[in-house]
C-alpha cells in the first residue's frame, strides 16, 4: 500500500498511469475483488452523489430551517447571466452547497472524505464534467484519484474535525478535488499532487466551529469556498505553477496545526463562530434554554 | 494503517449530518447490537469529548440507538431511530461525561436485558471509520494492520486452535492476534487482525464452531 503522495505519485509515473489506475489496483488486492466490483461500488456512490445534487436542486431545508435553498438561489443567479466568478466556479459552489444541505437535512450523501466535508469532490466534478467531456468511467475514476489523496491524509495526519479541525475535513476535501481535477483535464501525477498541495495551503488553520453542533453554519458554506478553492489550485498547477513545499510536508503540517488547535476550535462548539452573540441565541432557539446535558 | 480501502475515504453512503459523529456513531452501535445479539431491554449510552458537546445537532444519538437496532449508515429510518426505539420497548438513557478519554469522540454502549449484559466502548476516528477499544471489560490494542475478528467464546481447550484452524483453511493470515479472559472457564475474547478481508463464508464457518458466542468483523 503507497504511505505517501511521493509513493503514489512515483508509482503512477513510472508506470506510466493514471493515480486512479494506482487506486484501483490496490484496492482490488485489498478485497480481493474484481475489477468491475470495484467500479461497481464507486459507481453506486456516484449515484448517491448524483441523487443528492438532484434533490437539493428542487430545493431543501434542513430541520432547523439554519440551511437550505441556497443551491437554487445560485443555480439561478447563474442563469441571470450576471456572475462575475464565471459559471463554472460557481456551479461548482452551487453543487457543493446543494449536497451539504441534504446533509444537514439528514438526507443521503456520499462522505467525501466526511459528511461535513461531502460537498467539495462532488461539487466540483458535476461542475468540470461537461468542460472536461468526462464519461462515466472518467467521472467514477475522479473519486478513486480524489479517495487516493485523501487516503494519505487519513493514514499520516486525520480528516476528523475532532482530532484537526474544519482543514482536516474541508481542506482535504479541497485538496482531493483539486487533484482529481488535474487528472481528468490531463494533466500529470505530479501536478495533482501539487494541486493539492497548494490548495490545502490555503486551507491549513480552518476551525471547526459549528454554530449550535449542528453540521450547517459555517460547513455549508466551507464547502462552497472549499469547491472554488480546488477549482483555482488545479488551474494554477496545470498552468505549470509548483508548490515550494512538497505535497507530504503541506499534509504534515495539517497535522501538527491540528494536534496544536485548541480543543474549543475542534467540533465542541466552544469557540470562533459557534460563541458569538448570535450563534448562541440560535442555538437556544433551538434547543430551548440551557437543559443541556453538559453537567 | 487504519484507513486500508478507498472507500473508507469516499463513503460510507449515509444519513447526514456527521460522518464521524452520524455515520460513526451508527457503526458503534450496529457493533453493540450486532455482538449482543438481540433487542435489549436498556441501553444506557455515555458521550465522552466532542461526542458530549456535540451530540444532539449531529444525531450522534439517533444514530447509535439506530444501530443498535440494527440500522445500517445509509438507513433512512436513522431519523425517527428514538421513537422507534420506543416502540420496541427499549429504554434508552443518555449520559454525557466530561472525563479525558485518548479520542475525542467515544462512545460507551451498555445494552442489557435479562439474560446479560454487553458493553463496548468505541471511537469515531474520522470519515465514518470507528475503532473499538473495550469490549465487555477486555481493553482491545488493535493495530490497524488489518480487517479484526472479534471473537468472544467460551474459555475451553480446543476453541482458539479451532478459530485459527479454519483461518488456515482458508489461507487467510493472521498478523496480530490476542487473547484475554476475565475468569478461568468463563467468558473470553479473541482479537485476530487478517492480511487480507475476511469472506463471508469463513465467518459463517466460525459461526458454527462449538464454544463460539459472538463473532464481528471490523475495519473493513
Amino acid at each position: 500500500m503507497f504511505k505517501s503522495v511521493e509513493e503514489l505519485v512515483t508509482i503512477a509515473t513510472e508506470r506510466n498511469i493514471p493515480i486512479s489506475e494506482v487506486m484501483i489496483e490496490q484496492e482490488m488486492h485489498v478485497r480481493r475483488a474484481s475489477r468491475e466490483d470495484i467500479i461497481g461500488m464507486m459507481d453506486r456512490n456516484l449515484e448517491v452523489m448524483e441523487e443528492a445534487v438532484e434533490r437539493a436542486l428542487q430545493g431543501v431545508t434542513s430541520v432547523t430551517g439554519l440551511t437550505g435553498n441556497d443551491a437554487v438561489l445560485m443555480q439561478d443567479y447563474i442563469r441571470s447571466g450576471k456572475s462575475l466568478a464565471g459559471d463554472l466556479i460557481l456551479d461548482a459552489v452551487s453543487k457543493a452547497i446543494g449536497t451539504n444541505e441534504v446533509n444537514a437535512a439528514m438526507g443521503r450523501i456520499c462522505a467525501t472524505p466526511t459528511a461535513g466535508s461531502a460537498g467539495v469532490v462532488p461539487g466540483t466534478l458535476f461542475a468540470v464534467k461537461d468542460r472536461l467531456e468526462m464519461d462515466r468511467d472518467a467521472m467514477i475514476r475522479y473519486l478513486f484519484t480524489s479517495g487516493a489523496f485523501g487516503f494519505v491524509v487519513a493514514n499520516n495526519a486525520s480528516i476528523s474535525g475532532a482530532a484537526g479541525g474544519c482543514q482536516a475535513e474541508v481542506g482535504s476535501a479541497t485538496g482531493m478535488a483539486a487533484a482529481a481535477i488535474v487528472e481528468a483535464a490531463g494533466g500529470t501525477p505530479d501536478q495533482s499532487a501539487t494541486a493539492f498541495a497548494i490548495a490545502l495551503k490555503n486551507m491549513l488553520g480552518l476551525v471547526c466551529d459549528p454554530v449550535a453542533g449542528l453540521v450547517e453554519v459555517p460547513c455549508v458554506k466551507r464547502n462552497a469556498m472549499g469547491g472554488a478553492n480546488a477549482i483555482v489550485a488545479a488551474d494554477m498547477a496545470l498552468a505549470g505553477i509548483t508548490s515550494r513545499i512538497p505535497c507530504d510536508e503541506v499534509i504534515s503540517a495539517m497535522h501538527e496545526v491540528g494536534q496544536m488547535m485548541p480543543t474549543a476550535l475542534k467540533e465542541t462548539a466552544k469557540g470562533g463562530l459557534a460563541n458569538t452573540p448570535t450563534a448562541r441565541r440560535l442555538e437556544r432557539n433551538i434547543f430551548g434554554a440551557k437543559e443541556d446535558a453538559k453537567q | 494503517m487504519k484507513y486500508r480501502s478507498v472507500f473508507d475515504i469516499i463513503g460510507p453512503v449515509m444519513v447526514g449530518p456527521s460522518s464521524s459523529h452520524t455515520a460513526g456513531a451508527a457503526r458503534i452501535g450496529l457493533m453493540a447490537g450486532k455482538l449482543f445479539g438481540r433487542t435489549p431491554r436498556t441501553a444506557h449510552i455515555t458521550f465522552y469529548g466532542s461526542f458530549a458537546d456535540t451530540y444532539r445537532g449531529h444525531g450522534t444519538d439517533v444514530a447509535i440507538v439506530g444501530g443498535i437496532m440494527g440500522f445500517d449508515t445509509f438507513d433512512l429510518r436513522i431519523p425517527q431511530a428514538l421513537d422507534i426505539a420506543r416502540e420496541k420497548g427499549i429504554e434508552v438513557i443518555f449520559e454525557t461525561s466530561d472525563l479525558l478519554t485518548d479520542h475525542p469522540n467515544t462512545a460507551r454502549v451498555l445494552l442489557e436485558d435479562e439474560f446479560g449484559t454487553f458493553e463496548i466502548v468505541g471511537i469515531s476516528i474520522g470519515g465514518g471509520t470507528i475503532e473499538i477499544t473495550e469490549l465487555n471489560g477486555f481493553p482491545l490494542k488493535l493495530t490497524g494492520g488489518g480487517p479484526a475478528l472479534v471473537v468472544l467464546h467460551h474459555d475451553r481447550f480446543g476453541a482458539i486452535a479451532a478459530v485459527t484452524g479454519v483461518l488456515a483453511n482458508h489461507q487467510l493470515n493472521i498478523g496480530h492476534m490476542e487473547v484475554s479472559r476475565h475468569e478461568k472457564g468463563m467468558q473470553a475474547l479473541m482479537a485476530i487482525e487478517i492480511d487480507e478481508t475476511i469472506p463471508a463464508e469463513v465467518i459463517a464457518e466460525l459461526e458454527r464452531l462449538p464454544q463460539i458466542e459472538r463473532i464481528a468483523i471490523f475495519g473493513e
